[in-house]
Protein backbone atom coordinates (compact mmCIF):
# COMPACT_ATOMS: atom_id res chain seq x y z
CA UNK A 1 0.00 0.00 0.00
CA UNK A 2 1.26 3.64 -1.28
CA UNK A 3 0.23 6.12 1.41
CA UNK A 4 0.71 10.15 1.01
CA UNK A 5 1.42 11.72 4.31
CA UNK A 6 0.56 15.66 5.22
CA UNK A 7 1.82 17.72 7.94
CA UNK A 8 0.59 20.71 9.17
CA UNK A 9 -0.05 20.90 12.97
CA UNK A 10 2.13 24.04 13.48
CA UNK A 11 4.65 25.73 11.78
CA UNK A 12 6.01 23.58 9.22
CA UNK A 13 4.27 21.78 6.10
CA UNK A 14 5.56 17.99 5.56
CA UNK A 15 5.00 15.73 2.96
CA UNK A 16 5.78 12.16 1.87
CA UNK A 17 5.34 8.97 0.55
CA UNK A 18 5.82 5.66 2.19
CA UNK A 19 5.19 2.52 1.02
CA UNK A 20 4.17 -0.41 3.13
CA UNK A 21 6.69 -3.05 0.70
CA UNK A 22 9.18 -0.24 -0.24
CA UNK A 23 9.46 2.09 2.38
CA UNK A 24 9.91 5.60 1.94
CA UNK A 25 9.76 7.02 -1.45
CA UNK A 26 10.27 10.33 -1.00
CA UNK A 27 9.55 13.55 1.76
CA UNK A 28 9.44 16.90 1.37
CA UNK A 29 9.55 19.92 3.85
CA UNK A 30 8.71 23.51 4.34
CA UNK A 31 9.66 25.30 7.60
CA UNK A 32 7.66 28.72 8.18
CA UNK A 33 10.39 29.67 10.93
CA UNK A 34 11.16 32.95 9.00
CA UNK A 35 7.51 34.15 8.85
CA UNK A 36 7.45 34.19 12.48
CA UNK A 37 10.84 34.25 13.98
CA UNK A 38 9.91 38.54 13.72
CA UNK A 39 7.05 37.98 16.39
CA UNK A 40 9.32 35.41 18.87
CA UNK A 41 7.11 32.52 18.48
CA UNK A 42 4.63 31.04 16.06
CA UNK A 43 1.31 33.30 15.08
CA UNK A 44 -1.26 30.48 14.59
CA UNK A 45 -3.71 32.73 11.66
CA UNK A 46 -0.14 33.16 9.55
CA UNK A 47 0.66 29.42 9.96
CA UNK A 48 -2.29 28.53 8.40
CA UNK A 49 -2.14 31.04 5.45
CA UNK A 50 1.05 30.06 4.69
CA UNK A 51 0.20 26.52 4.81
CA UNK A 52 -2.57 26.58 2.40
CA UNK A 53 0.02 28.56 0.16
CA UNK A 54 2.49 25.45 0.07
CA UNK A 55 0.78 22.61 0.13
CA UNK A 56 0.17 21.52 -3.30
CA UNK A 57 3.07 22.78 -4.37
CA UNK A 58 5.01 20.82 -2.08
CA UNK A 59 2.54 18.08 -3.08
CA UNK A 60 3.85 18.32 -6.74
CA UNK A 61 7.26 18.31 -6.28
CA UNK A 62 7.31 15.50 -4.39
CA UNK A 63 5.55 13.23 -6.51
CA UNK A 64 7.60 14.59 -9.35
CA UNK A 65 10.74 13.70 -7.32
CA UNK A 66 9.45 10.30 -5.65
CA UNK A 67 8.10 9.51 -9.35
CA UNK A 68 4.96 8.44 -8.03
CA UNK A 69 1.99 9.12 -10.77
CA UNK A 70 -1.85 9.97 -8.72
CA UNK A 71 -3.00 6.88 -9.66
CA UNK A 72 -0.21 5.01 -7.45
CA UNK A 73 -1.84 6.01 -4.74
CA UNK A 74 -3.55 4.43 -2.09
CA UNK A 75 -4.51 6.12 0.73
CA UNK A 76 -4.15 9.56 1.94
CA UNK A 77 -2.63 10.37 5.44
CA UNK A 78 -3.28 14.17 6.95
CA UNK A 79 -2.74 14.90 10.55
CA UNK A 80 -5.55 15.59 12.32
CA UNK A 81 -4.41 16.87 15.96
CA UNK A 82 -3.54 17.68 18.27
CA UNK A 83 -1.76 21.41 17.06
CA UNK A 84 -2.81 24.56 16.06
CA UNK A 85 -6.29 24.18 15.06
CA UNK A 86 -7.01 26.10 11.83
CA UNK A 87 -3.22 24.91 10.54
CA UNK A 88 -4.55 21.08 10.66
CA UNK A 89 -7.57 22.04 8.88
CA UNK A 90 -5.89 22.92 5.90
CA UNK A 91 -4.25 19.54 5.89
CA UNK A 92 -7.23 17.84 6.95
CA UNK A 93 -9.48 19.44 4.00
CA UNK A 94 -6.93 18.87 1.40
CA UNK A 95 -6.09 15.77 2.26
CA UNK A 96 -9.57 14.06 2.86
CA UNK A 97 -10.53 15.91 -0.65
CA UNK A 98 -7.77 14.29 -2.30
CA UNK A 99 -8.88 11.01 -0.83
CA UNK A 100 -12.64 11.42 -2.25
CA UNK A 101 -11.50 12.02 -5.69
CA UNK A 102 -9.35 9.29 -6.21
CA UNK A 103 -11.27 7.27 -4.68
CA UNK A 104 -9.02 6.21 -1.58
CA UNK A 105 -9.40 6.10 1.98
CA UNK A 106 -8.16 8.79 3.71
CA UNK A 107 -6.64 8.63 7.85
CA UNK A 108 -6.36 11.09 10.49
CA UNK A 109 -3.11 10.72 12.51
CA UNK A 110 -2.40 11.62 15.45
CA UNK A 111 0.87 13.50 15.56
CA UNK A 112 2.65 12.12 18.62
CA UNK A 113 2.27 9.06 17.20
CA UNK A 114 3.82 9.71 14.53
CA UNK A 115 6.80 11.01 16.55
CA UNK A 116 6.67 7.79 18.60
CA UNK A 117 7.53 5.55 15.24
CA UNK A 118 9.39 8.02 13.20
CA UNK A 119 12.54 5.20 14.60
CA UNK A 120 10.63 2.96 12.88
CA UNK A 121 11.64 5.11 9.29
CA UNK A 122 15.11 3.82 9.95
CA UNK A 123 17.61 0.62 9.57
CA UNK A 124 17.17 -1.32 11.72
CA UNK A 125 13.57 -0.29 12.84
CA UNK A 126 12.72 -1.53 16.19
CA UNK A 127 10.64 -4.28 17.74
CA UNK A 128 7.85 -3.93 20.18
CA UNK A 129 7.48 -3.42 22.70
CA UNK A 130 9.77 0.04 23.54
CA UNK A 131 10.28 2.92 25.82
CA UNK A 132 10.15 6.05 23.79
CA UNK A 133 11.29 9.23 24.82
CA UNK A 134 9.27 12.14 23.46
CA UNK A 135 10.90 15.05 23.72
CA UNK A 136 9.44 18.12 21.26
CA UNK A 137 8.29 21.66 21.18
CA UNK A 138 4.65 20.98 22.96
CA UNK A 139 5.52 17.80 24.93
CA UNK A 140 8.16 15.59 27.38
CA UNK A 141 6.62 12.13 27.75
CA UNK A 142 7.40 8.68 28.59
CA UNK A 143 5.66 6.34 26.68
CA UNK A 144 5.48 2.84 26.71
CA UNK A 145 4.61 1.18 23.58
CA UNK A 146 3.56 -2.22 24.05
CA UNK A 147 2.75 -2.25 20.19
CA UNK A 148 1.67 -0.29 17.48
CA UNK A 149 -1.71 1.49 18.63
CA UNK A 150 -1.24 0.94 22.27
CA UNK A 151 0.67 3.94 24.15
CA UNK A 152 0.73 4.39 28.05
CA UNK A 153 1.98 7.22 29.19
CA UNK A 154 4.62 6.34 32.20
CA UNK A 155 5.63 10.11 32.86
CA UNK A 156 5.65 13.88 31.10
CA UNK A 157 6.27 17.06 32.01
CA UNK A 158 4.00 18.94 34.42
CA UNK A 159 4.75 22.55 32.91
CA UNK A 160 7.11 22.93 30.01
CA UNK A 161 8.04 20.66 27.71
CA UNK A 162 11.59 20.10 27.37
CA UNK A 163 12.03 22.11 23.51
CA UNK A 164 10.12 25.18 25.22
CA UNK A 165 12.40 25.16 27.41
CA UNK A 166 15.34 25.14 25.12
CA UNK A 167 13.20 27.96 23.28
CA UNK A 168 12.20 29.99 26.32
CA UNK A 169 16.06 29.68 27.79
CA UNK A 170 17.42 31.01 24.33
CA UNK A 171 15.02 33.96 24.48
CA UNK A 172 16.40 34.41 27.32
CA UNK A 173 19.83 34.95 26.14
CA UNK A 174 19.24 36.92 23.82
CA UNK A 175 19.41 34.30 20.46
CA UNK A 176 16.10 34.56 18.91
CA UNK A 177 13.33 32.44 18.12
CA UNK A 178 13.20 29.51 17.99
CA UNK A 179 16.54 29.27 19.99
CA UNK A 180 17.04 25.54 20.65
CA UNK A 181 19.32 24.35 17.68
CA UNK A 182 21.52 28.04 18.46
CA UNK A 183 21.83 26.86 21.98
CA UNK A 184 22.77 24.38 21.75
CA UNK A 185 25.50 25.17 19.62
CA UNK A 186 26.59 27.59 22.11
CA UNK A 187 26.86 25.07 24.63
CA UNK A 188 29.47 23.65 22.73
CA UNK A 189 31.61 27.01 24.06
CA UNK A 190 30.63 26.83 27.22
CA UNK A 191 32.51 25.50 30.39
CA UNK A 192 30.63 22.26 31.92
CA UNK A 193 32.44 23.24 35.45
CA UNK A 194 31.85 27.14 35.60
CA UNK A 195 27.81 26.85 37.04
CA UNK A 196 25.90 23.93 37.94
CA UNK A 197 22.24 23.72 37.62
CA UNK A 198 19.39 21.78 39.68
CA UNK A 199 18.25 18.57 38.05
CA UNK A 200 14.73 18.94 38.58
CA UNK A 201 12.45 16.25 40.12
CA UNK A 202 15.13 13.76 40.16
CA UNK A 203 15.34 13.45 43.85
CA UNK A 204 11.95 12.16 44.47
CA UNK A 205 10.58 9.16 43.36
CA UNK A 206 8.40 9.09 39.66
CA UNK A 207 8.77 9.83 36.07
CA UNK A 208 7.39 13.38 35.51
CA UNK A 209 9.56 16.45 34.34
CA UNK A 210 9.30 19.82 35.16
CA UNK A 211 11.12 22.37 33.44
CA UNK A 212 9.89 25.81 34.02
CA UNK A 213 11.87 26.44 37.24
CA UNK A 214 15.64 25.98 35.43
CA UNK A 215 14.22 28.59 32.93
CA UNK A 216 14.32 31.09 36.22
CA UNK A 217 17.35 29.81 37.44
CA UNK A 218 19.21 30.39 33.72
CA UNK A 219 17.75 34.29 34.66
CA UNK A 220 18.95 34.83 38.00
CA UNK A 221 22.32 33.42 37.04
CA UNK A 222 22.39 35.25 33.85
CA UNK A 223 21.47 38.93 35.96
CA UNK A 224 24.25 38.00 38.59
CA UNK A 225 27.24 37.66 36.18
CA UNK A 226 28.99 39.85 34.04
CA UNK A 227 27.13 39.43 30.86
CA UNK A 228 29.71 38.84 28.06
CA UNK A 229 30.15 35.96 25.61
CA UNK A 230 31.92 32.92 27.46
CA UNK A 231 29.15 33.24 30.77
CA UNK A 232 26.68 33.11 27.90
CA UNK A 233 28.21 29.97 26.44
CA UNK A 234 28.15 28.74 30.25
CA UNK A 235 24.89 29.10 31.25
CA UNK A 236 23.87 26.98 28.00
CA UNK A 237 25.55 24.96 28.71
CA UNK A 238 24.94 24.15 32.02
CA UNK A 239 21.18 24.84 31.35
CA UNK A 240 21.56 21.70 28.41
CA UNK A 241 23.56 19.67 30.53
CA UNK A 242 20.82 19.97 33.29
CA UNK A 243 18.00 18.93 30.79
CA UNK A 244 20.15 15.99 29.18
CA UNK A 245 20.80 14.51 32.81
CA UNK A 246 17.38 15.23 33.99
CA UNK A 247 16.66 12.87 31.05
CA UNK A 248 18.77 10.29 31.30
CA UNK A 249 17.81 9.70 35.00
CA UNK A 250 14.25 9.76 34.23
CA UNK A 251 15.43 7.16 31.27
CA UNK A 252 17.34 4.95 33.30
CA UNK A 253 14.19 4.53 36.10
CA UNK A 254 11.75 4.21 33.37
CA UNK A 255 14.10 1.30 31.81
CA UNK A 256 14.26 -0.33 35.36
CA UNK A 257 11.02 -0.20 36.19
CA UNK A 258 9.46 -1.41 32.31
CA UNK A 259 12.10 -4.03 32.08
CA UNK A 260 11.84 -2.81 28.84
CA UNK A 261 14.67 -3.38 26.58
CA UNK A 262 14.41 -0.93 23.97
CA UNK A 263 14.76 2.79 23.95
CA UNK A 264 13.34 5.01 21.34
CA UNK A 265 14.11 8.82 21.22
CA UNK A 266 11.59 11.08 19.36
CA UNK A 267 10.49 14.32 18.68
CA UNK A 268 12.73 18.04 18.16
CA UNK A 269 15.29 17.65 21.07
CA UNK A 270 15.85 14.42 20.13
CA UNK A 271 18.02 16.01 17.12
CA UNK A 272 20.48 17.14 20.00
CA UNK A 273 23.56 15.34 19.08
CA UNK A 274 24.74 15.83 23.40
CA UNK A 275 21.33 14.16 24.60
CA UNK A 276 21.53 11.46 21.92
CA UNK A 277 25.60 10.47 22.48
CA UNK A 278 24.22 10.50 26.36
CA UNK A 279 21.29 8.11 25.79
CA UNK A 280 23.44 6.05 24.00
CA UNK A 281 25.60 6.05 26.90
CA UNK A 282 22.88 4.77 29.02
CA UNK A 283 22.08 2.09 26.42
CA UNK A 284 25.37 0.68 26.59
CA UNK A 285 25.45 0.77 30.27
CA UNK A 286 22.43 -1.19 30.90
CA UNK A 287 22.77 -3.62 28.00
CA UNK A 288 19.10 -1.91 25.74
CA UNK A 289 19.11 -1.11 22.63
CA UNK A 290 18.70 2.43 21.54
CA UNK A 291 17.44 3.78 18.39
CA UNK A 292 16.73 7.21 17.01
CA UNK A 293 15.06 8.74 13.82
CA UNK A 294 17.76 11.11 11.41
CA UNK A 295 17.84 14.68 13.18
CA UNK A 296 15.36 16.03 10.03
CA UNK A 297 12.30 13.35 10.90
CA UNK A 298 12.63 14.65 14.82
CA UNK A 299 11.50 17.46 14.02
CA UNK A 300 7.71 17.71 12.32
CA UNK A 301 7.93 16.03 9.09
CA UNK A 302 5.60 14.45 6.24
CA UNK A 303 7.22 11.17 6.81
CA UNK A 304 6.26 10.16 10.02
CA UNK A 305 2.61 11.17 9.17
CA UNK A 306 2.71 8.61 6.02
CA UNK A 307 4.13 6.36 8.29
CA UNK A 308 1.88 5.82 10.66
CA UNK A 309 -1.02 6.66 8.51
CA UNK A 310 -0.15 3.68 6.16
CA UNK A 311 -0.34 1.42 9.14
CA UNK A 312 -3.80 2.23 10.11
CA UNK A 313 -5.00 2.18 6.84
CA UNK A 314 -3.58 -1.26 6.22
CA UNK A 315 -5.48 -2.39 9.21
CA UNK A 316 -8.95 -1.01 7.24
CA UNK A 317 -9.37 2.10 9.25
CA UNK A 318 -10.32 5.28 7.48
CA UNK A 319 -12.30 8.44 8.14
CA UNK A 320 -15.51 9.07 6.53
CA UNK A 321 -16.04 12.13 4.65
CA UNK A 322 -16.91 14.23 7.41
CA UNK A 323 -13.26 15.41 8.81
CA UNK A 324 -11.95 17.33 11.92
CA UNK A 325 -8.75 18.42 13.36
CA UNK A 326 -8.59 17.55 17.13
CA UNK A 327 -6.54 20.75 18.79
CA UNK A 328 -6.22 18.40 22.07
CA UNK A 329 -5.87 15.11 21.88
CA UNK A 330 -3.99 13.23 24.13
CA UNK A 331 -2.23 9.91 22.72
CA UNK A 332 -3.74 7.38 25.45
CA UNK A 333 -6.95 7.89 23.57
CA UNK A 334 -5.58 6.04 20.76
CA UNK A 335 -6.26 2.32 21.20
CA UNK A 336 -6.40 -0.07 18.39
CA UNK A 337 -5.05 -3.41 17.56
CA UNK A 338 -2.92 -4.10 13.93
CA UNK A 339 -2.70 -7.47 14.43
CA UNK B 1 -20.70 21.92 -18.45
CA UNK B 2 -20.30 19.59 -15.12
CA UNK B 3 -19.40 22.16 -12.58
CA UNK B 4 -19.26 21.51 -8.86
CA UNK B 5 -19.34 24.84 -6.61
CA UNK B 6 -18.98 24.85 -3.00
CA UNK B 7 -19.07 27.96 -0.25
CA UNK B 8 -18.63 27.90 3.70
CA UNK B 9 -16.89 31.60 3.77
CA UNK B 10 -19.73 32.15 6.59
CA UNK B 11 -22.11 30.29 8.78
CA UNK B 12 -23.82 29.06 5.52
CA UNK B 13 -22.42 25.87 4.36
CA UNK B 14 -23.37 25.22 0.86
CA UNK B 15 -22.68 22.68 -2.29
CA UNK B 16 -24.35 22.83 -6.23
CA UNK B 17 -23.70 20.80 -9.21
CA UNK B 18 -24.53 22.41 -12.41
CA UNK B 19 -24.99 19.66 -15.29
CA UNK B 20 -25.21 21.57 -18.31
CA UNK B 21 -27.78 23.75 -17.48
CA UNK B 22 -29.54 21.25 -14.71
CA UNK B 23 -28.90 22.72 -10.75
CA UNK B 24 -29.34 20.51 -8.09
CA UNK B 25 -27.77 22.05 -4.84
CA UNK B 26 -28.06 22.02 -0.73
CA UNK B 27 -27.70 24.68 1.62
CA UNK B 28 -28.14 24.87 5.08
CA UNK B 29 -27.37 27.28 8.08
CA UNK B 30 -24.29 25.39 10.72
CA UNK B 31 -21.60 27.46 12.18
CA UNK B 32 -18.40 25.43 13.07
CA UNK B 33 -19.64 22.08 11.30
CA UNK B 34 -18.78 22.80 7.75
CA UNK B 35 -15.95 20.00 8.14
CA UNK B 36 -18.67 17.52 8.88
CA UNK B 37 -21.19 18.53 6.34
CA UNK B 38 -18.98 20.09 2.68
CA UNK B 39 -17.59 16.50 1.57
CA UNK B 40 -20.81 14.45 2.10
CA UNK B 41 -22.74 17.15 0.65
CA UNK B 42 -20.80 16.57 -2.91
CA UNK B 43 -20.58 13.00 -2.67
CA UNK B 44 -24.55 13.04 -2.08
CA UNK B 45 -24.98 15.46 -5.10
CA UNK B 46 -22.56 13.19 -7.70
CA UNK B 47 -23.93 10.36 -6.25
CA UNK B 48 -27.34 11.24 -7.30
CA UNK B 49 -26.18 12.81 -10.68
CA UNK B 50 -24.19 9.36 -11.30
CA UNK B 51 -20.90 11.04 -11.67
CA UNK B 52 -17.31 10.24 -10.19
CA UNK B 53 -15.68 13.00 -8.80
CA UNK B 54 -12.78 12.86 -11.51
CA UNK B 55 -15.70 13.42 -14.34
CA UNK B 56 -16.14 17.28 -13.18
CA UNK B 57 -14.83 19.86 -15.57
CA UNK B 58 -14.51 22.82 -13.87
CA UNK B 59 -14.98 24.02 -9.63
CA UNK B 60 -16.18 27.29 -7.93
CA UNK B 61 -15.55 28.01 -4.44
CA UNK B 62 -16.32 31.25 -2.20
CA UNK B 63 -13.04 32.87 -1.82
CA UNK B 64 -14.34 35.82 0.36
CA UNK B 65 -14.30 37.61 2.36
CA UNK B 66 -15.37 35.78 5.71
CA UNK B 67 -14.56 33.90 7.96
CA UNK B 68 -10.42 32.85 7.86
CA UNK B 69 -11.05 29.26 8.72
CA UNK B 70 -14.11 28.78 6.50
CA UNK B 71 -12.26 30.10 3.53
CA UNK B 72 -9.76 27.90 4.01
CA UNK B 73 -11.66 25.03 4.27
CA UNK B 74 -13.78 25.31 1.32
CA UNK B 75 -10.03 26.13 -0.41
CA UNK B 76 -8.88 23.48 1.09
CA UNK B 77 -11.32 21.41 -0.34
CA UNK B 78 -11.58 22.76 -3.99
CA UNK B 79 -7.44 22.65 -3.87
CA UNK B 80 -7.77 18.93 -3.47
CA UNK B 81 -10.61 18.21 -5.68
CA UNK B 82 -8.80 20.35 -8.53
CA UNK B 83 -5.42 19.15 -8.31
CA UNK B 84 -6.91 15.34 -7.89
CA UNK B 85 -9.49 15.47 -10.88
CA UNK B 86 -6.85 17.89 -12.68
CA UNK B 87 -9.60 20.43 -13.42
CA UNK B 88 -9.82 24.74 -13.33
CA UNK B 89 -10.72 26.71 -10.37
CA UNK B 90 -13.24 29.55 -10.56
CA UNK B 91 -12.67 31.74 -7.20
CA UNK B 92 -15.61 33.72 -6.52
CA UNK B 93 -16.17 36.73 -4.30
CA UNK B 94 -18.48 36.29 -1.18
CA UNK B 95 -19.81 39.62 -1.94
CA UNK B 96 -20.37 39.21 -5.48
CA UNK B 97 -22.46 36.01 -4.62
CA UNK B 98 -24.20 37.59 -2.48
CA UNK B 99 -25.27 40.68 -5.25
CA UNK B 100 -25.99 38.36 -8.09
CA UNK B 101 -28.35 36.47 -5.49
CA UNK B 102 -30.29 39.38 -5.02
CA UNK B 103 -30.82 40.22 -8.34
CA UNK B 104 -31.95 36.86 -8.96
CA UNK B 105 -34.26 37.16 -6.64
CA UNK B 106 -35.79 40.89 -6.50
CA UNK B 107 -34.44 41.67 -9.66
CA UNK B 108 -32.23 44.47 -7.97
CA UNK B 109 -29.52 45.73 -10.61
CA UNK B 110 -27.32 47.36 -8.13
CA UNK B 111 -26.24 45.93 -5.22
CA UNK B 112 -24.57 47.36 -1.92
CA UNK B 113 -23.16 44.26 -0.55
CA UNK B 114 -21.72 44.01 3.14
CA UNK B 115 -20.86 41.36 5.14
CA UNK B 116 -19.95 41.48 9.05
CA UNK B 117 -16.22 41.61 9.37
CA UNK B 118 -16.49 41.36 13.53
CA UNK B 119 -14.09 43.90 14.97
CA UNK B 120 -16.40 46.46 14.13
CA UNK B 121 -15.85 46.27 10.91
CA UNK B 122 -17.88 45.19 7.03
CA UNK B 123 -16.96 43.72 4.04
CA UNK B 124 -17.87 46.04 1.58
CA UNK B 125 -18.71 46.09 -2.71
CA UNK B 126 -20.59 47.91 -4.51
CA UNK B 127 -22.29 46.07 -7.47
CA UNK B 128 -24.03 47.03 -10.46
CA UNK B 129 -25.81 44.37 -13.15
CA UNK B 130 -23.75 44.03 -16.70
CA UNK B 131 -25.71 43.24 -20.17
CA UNK B 132 -24.93 39.50 -19.90
CA UNK B 133 -26.68 39.57 -16.29
CA UNK B 134 -23.40 38.98 -14.25
CA UNK B 135 -23.13 41.40 -11.45
CA UNK B 136 -19.64 43.57 -11.53
CA UNK B 137 -17.85 44.94 -8.82
CA UNK B 138 -17.42 48.62 -9.83
CA UNK B 139 -15.40 49.70 -7.08
CA UNK B 140 -12.68 47.92 -4.87
CA UNK B 141 -13.86 45.18 -2.46
CA UNK B 142 -12.88 46.75 1.10
CA UNK B 143 -12.93 46.17 4.76
CA UNK B 144 -13.71 48.94 6.79
CA UNK B 145 -15.73 50.63 9.42
CA UNK B 146 -19.25 50.66 8.71
CA UNK B 147 -18.99 54.39 8.62
CA UNK B 148 -15.88 54.58 6.14
CA UNK B 149 -17.92 52.62 2.79
CA UNK B 150 -17.18 53.79 -0.15
CA UNK B 151 -20.44 55.72 -1.52
CA UNK B 152 -22.33 55.54 -4.48
CA UNK B 153 -22.35 58.88 -6.72
CA UNK B 154 -26.11 58.13 -7.00
CA UNK B 155 -28.85 55.95 -7.91
CA UNK B 156 -31.22 53.67 -5.84
CA UNK B 157 -29.13 50.69 -4.34
CA UNK B 158 -30.24 47.41 -2.83
CA UNK B 159 -28.60 46.55 0.63
CA UNK B 160 -27.63 42.78 1.02
CA UNK B 161 -25.42 40.58 3.77
CA UNK B 162 -25.01 39.95 7.52
CA UNK B 163 -23.36 43.53 7.60
CA UNK B 164 -26.46 45.43 6.93
CA UNK B 165 -27.93 43.43 9.79
CA UNK B 166 -25.59 44.81 12.15
CA UNK B 167 -24.94 48.13 10.78
CA UNK B 168 -28.24 49.29 9.21
CA UNK B 169 -28.58 52.41 11.19
CA UNK B 170 -24.63 53.54 10.47
CA UNK B 171 -25.05 52.08 6.59
CA UNK B 172 -28.39 53.77 6.41
CA UNK B 173 -26.94 56.99 7.63
CA UNK B 174 -24.26 57.15 4.71
CA UNK B 175 -26.36 56.04 2.15
CA UNK B 176 -29.42 58.32 2.82
CA UNK B 177 -32.05 58.10 0.36
CA UNK B 178 -29.89 56.00 -1.66
CA UNK B 179 -30.93 53.18 -0.05
CA UNK B 180 -34.09 51.40 -1.76
CA UNK B 181 -34.23 48.39 0.36
CA UNK B 182 -32.46 45.84 2.12
CA UNK B 183 -31.87 42.35 3.48
CA UNK B 184 -29.38 41.47 6.38
CA UNK B 185 -30.39 37.83 6.83
CA UNK B 186 -28.85 36.94 4.06
CA UNK B 187 -25.26 34.92 2.92
CA UNK B 188 -23.49 33.61 -0.21
CA UNK B 189 -25.10 30.11 -1.69
CA UNK B 190 -23.43 27.94 -3.72
CA UNK B 191 -26.21 27.53 -6.25
CA UNK B 192 -26.18 31.37 -6.72
CA UNK B 193 -22.42 31.58 -7.51
CA UNK B 194 -23.77 29.29 -10.96
CA UNK B 195 -23.89 32.07 -13.24
CA UNK B 196 -20.71 34.34 -11.82
CA UNK B 197 -18.47 30.93 -12.12
CA UNK B 198 -19.92 30.25 -15.99
CA UNK B 199 -18.92 33.81 -16.76
CA UNK B 200 -15.69 33.02 -15.26
CA UNK B 201 -15.27 30.08 -16.95
CA UNK B 202 -15.99 31.64 -19.87
CA UNK B 203 -13.82 34.98 -19.72
CA UNK B 204 -11.34 32.38 -18.72
CA UNK B 205 -10.81 33.89 -15.23
CA UNK B 206 -9.92 30.45 -13.83
CA UNK B 207 -6.73 29.24 -11.90
CA UNK B 208 -4.83 25.82 -11.21
CA UNK B 209 -5.44 24.21 -7.94
CA UNK B 210 -2.48 25.75 -6.36
CA UNK B 211 -3.54 29.14 -7.05
CA UNK B 212 -7.20 28.81 -5.80
CA UNK B 213 -6.32 30.85 -2.66
CA UNK B 214 -8.75 32.58 -0.09
CA UNK B 215 -9.05 36.49 -0.52
CA UNK B 216 -8.86 37.52 3.07
CA UNK B 217 -9.15 41.37 2.98
CA UNK B 218 -8.13 42.03 6.17
CA UNK B 219 -4.40 41.68 5.83
CA UNK B 220 -3.15 43.15 9.71
CA UNK B 221 -3.78 39.63 11.34
CA UNK B 222 -0.64 40.19 13.85
CA UNK B 223 -1.00 43.02 17.16
CA UNK B 224 2.06 44.40 17.22
CA UNK B 225 3.10 46.19 19.98
CA UNK B 226 3.89 50.04 19.23
N1 LIG C 1 19.53 20.45 18.51
C1 LIG C 1 18.53 20.77 19.31
N2 LIG C 1 18.72 20.89 20.64
C2 LIG C 1 17.72 21.20 21.46
N3 LIG C 1 16.46 21.42 21.06
C3 LIG C 1 16.20 21.33 19.74
C4 LIG C 1 17.22 20.99 18.80
N4 LIG C 1 16.65 20.94 17.57
C5 LIG C 1 15.35 21.25 17.75
N5 LIG C 1 15.07 21.48 19.04
C6 LIG C 1 13.80 21.86 19.64
O1 LIG C 1 12.79 20.98 19.21
C7 LIG C 1 11.52 21.65 19.24
C8 LIG C 1 10.78 21.40 17.96
O2 LIG C 1 10.47 20.04 17.90
P1 LIG C 1 9.14 19.52 17.23
O3 LIG C 1 9.06 20.08 15.87
O4 LIG C 1 9.10 18.06 17.39
O5 LIG C 1 8.10 20.18 18.22
P2 LIG C 1 6.63 20.65 17.90
O6 LIG C 1 6.15 19.90 16.74
O7 LIG C 1 6.63 22.12 17.89
O8 LIG C 1 5.86 20.16 19.21
P3 LIG C 1 4.80 18.94 19.33
O9 LIG C 1 5.26 17.88 18.39
O10 LIG C 1 4.90 18.56 20.77
O11 LIG C 1 3.50 19.53 18.96
C9 LIG C 1 11.82 23.12 19.43
O12 LIG C 1 11.49 23.45 20.76
C10 LIG C 1 13.32 23.22 19.17
O13 LIG C 1 13.95 24.24 19.87
MG1 LIG D 1 5.91 17.97 16.47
Amino acid sequence: MRVLGIETSCDETGVAVYDTKQGLLGHALYSQTDIHAQYGGVVPELASRDHIRKLIPLIKTLLNESHTKPDEIDGIAYTAGPGLVGALLVGAAVGRSLAWTWQVPAIGVHHLEGHLLAAMLEEPAPSFPFLALLVSGGHTQLVEVAEIGKYIILGESVDDAAGEAFDKTAKLLGLGYPGGPALARLAEQGNPDAFNFPRPMTQRPGLDFSFSGLKTHVLTTWRAQTQNKQTRADIARAFEDAVIDTLAIKCRRALKQSGLTRLIIAGGVGANQRLRSRLGELAKEMSVSVYYPRPIFCTDNGAMIAYAGAIRLETGQSEPLAFNAYPRWPINELNYSVS
Amino acid sequence: MKLLVIDTATEACSCALYLDGEIQDRYVIAPRQHTSLILPMADELLAEAGLKPTQLEGIAFGCGPGSFTGLRIACGVVQGIAFAADIPVAPISSLAALAQATYTKYGAVKVLAAIDARMHEVYWGRYKIDDKDIMRCESKEIVCAPNDISLPSEGQWYGVGTGWATYAENLKAKLGKMVQDYQGKTYPQASAMIPLALAAFQEGKIVSAEDALPVYLRNKVVQTRS
